[in-house]
């Protein structure tokens, strides 16, 4: 039931990025160029979605089940740290460099688009490579100085 | 700054807006997880098997979208200028970021703005604006 109501949720999604105009980088691009030909639609994206996300979260917050049962995962985590800044920095300098971000450019690739297909492969190397430089930096060290 | 009228498309991206804030309602209200692609993604990555098959459905739904979508309206013709070696390198910042700052443009942007959460502000307005500054620097000095 999870992973059906899980489907439903990417599905929707998914169809929202495509019909937002996110799946198109030049859109995305063309709000993220302030200084040229400005585009504002992804303020309305963003508008649109927050608008419903807030009703949806301030009804959430309020739940200690979700509506199939399960427990509820919503963050524990507050602190704003350099990870935090170091890490969105990153991503924000990838995104305005092609103009996808994790979401349109999966959607994308299951359009068929070698492109995001080339961007997705790459974000995935990313992932793992945090993965794997996570894991190598909590593993204790046997000769610790 | 000018307004580029020809590519504005107030309504639909509100529109499309409000779906994806739809979907985000449905998966906190249904599953009580957060929409955050980049953390959906990243948690089949790490190797821990146990929340993996609703991790991957989602991330099903994402890709069988464009499906759907051409039964009902014509396929959408991107723009993308980015060359093969751009797309390489900023996918993998992107990756690496998105993993090291807990979030991208869904889980930080849509569902922590809703949340109220301080936190994903900082993220939002960070990696919006080094955005900004990078498409200000790729259009307009080095280009």
């Amino acid at each position: 039931m999870n992973a059906i109501a899980a489907f439903a949720s990417g599905l929707v999604f998914g169809l929202g990025l495509i019909l937002a105009g996110m799946t198109d980088p030049g859109k995305v691009i063309g709000f993220l160029d302030l200084a040229g030909n400005w585009d504002p639609s992804l303020a309305f994206v963003m508008g649109g979605a927050i608008a419903v996300g807030l009703v949806a979260f301030t009804f959430a917050k309020r739940r200690t089940v979700n509506l199939l049962g399960g427990a509820m995962h919503l963050p524990k985590t507050s602190h704003i740290d350099r990870r935090l800044v170091l890490g969105s920095l990153a991503f924000g300098i990838g995104w305005g460099l092609a103009g996808f971000c994790p979401g349109p450019a999966l959607v994308s690739l299951g359009a068929g688009q070698e492109q995001a297909g080339v961007f997705t492969v790459a974000m995935l190397a990313g992932i793992l490579i945090y993965v794997v430089a996570e894991r190598l930096s909590r593993r204790p060290t046997k000769h610790a100085a | 700054m000018t307004i580029d009228w020809t590519h504005f498309t107030p309504w639909t991206s509100l529109a499309g807006g409000v779906l994806i804030g739809i979907a985000a309602a449905l998966f906190v209200l249904l599953n009580g997880r957060i929409a955050g692609i980049s953390g959906i993604l990243g948690g089949l990555l790490n190797g821990r098997r146990e929340d993996a098959s609703w991790r991957a459905a989602f991330i099903a739904g994402l890709l069988v979208a464009p499906s759907l979508w051409l039964l009902v309206a014509p396929a959408v013709h991107p723009r993308i200028d980015a060359s093969t070696g751009m797309l390489l390198v900023a996918g993998l910042v992107v990756g690496i970021g998105t993993s090291y700052g807990s979030g991208c443009t869904s889980g930080h942007g849509v569902c922590g703005l809703s949340r109220l959460s301080p936190r994903s502000l900082v993220a939002t307005l960070v990696f919006m604006g080094a955005g900004f500054v990078t498409v200000y620097f790729a259009r307009h000095v080095l280009a």
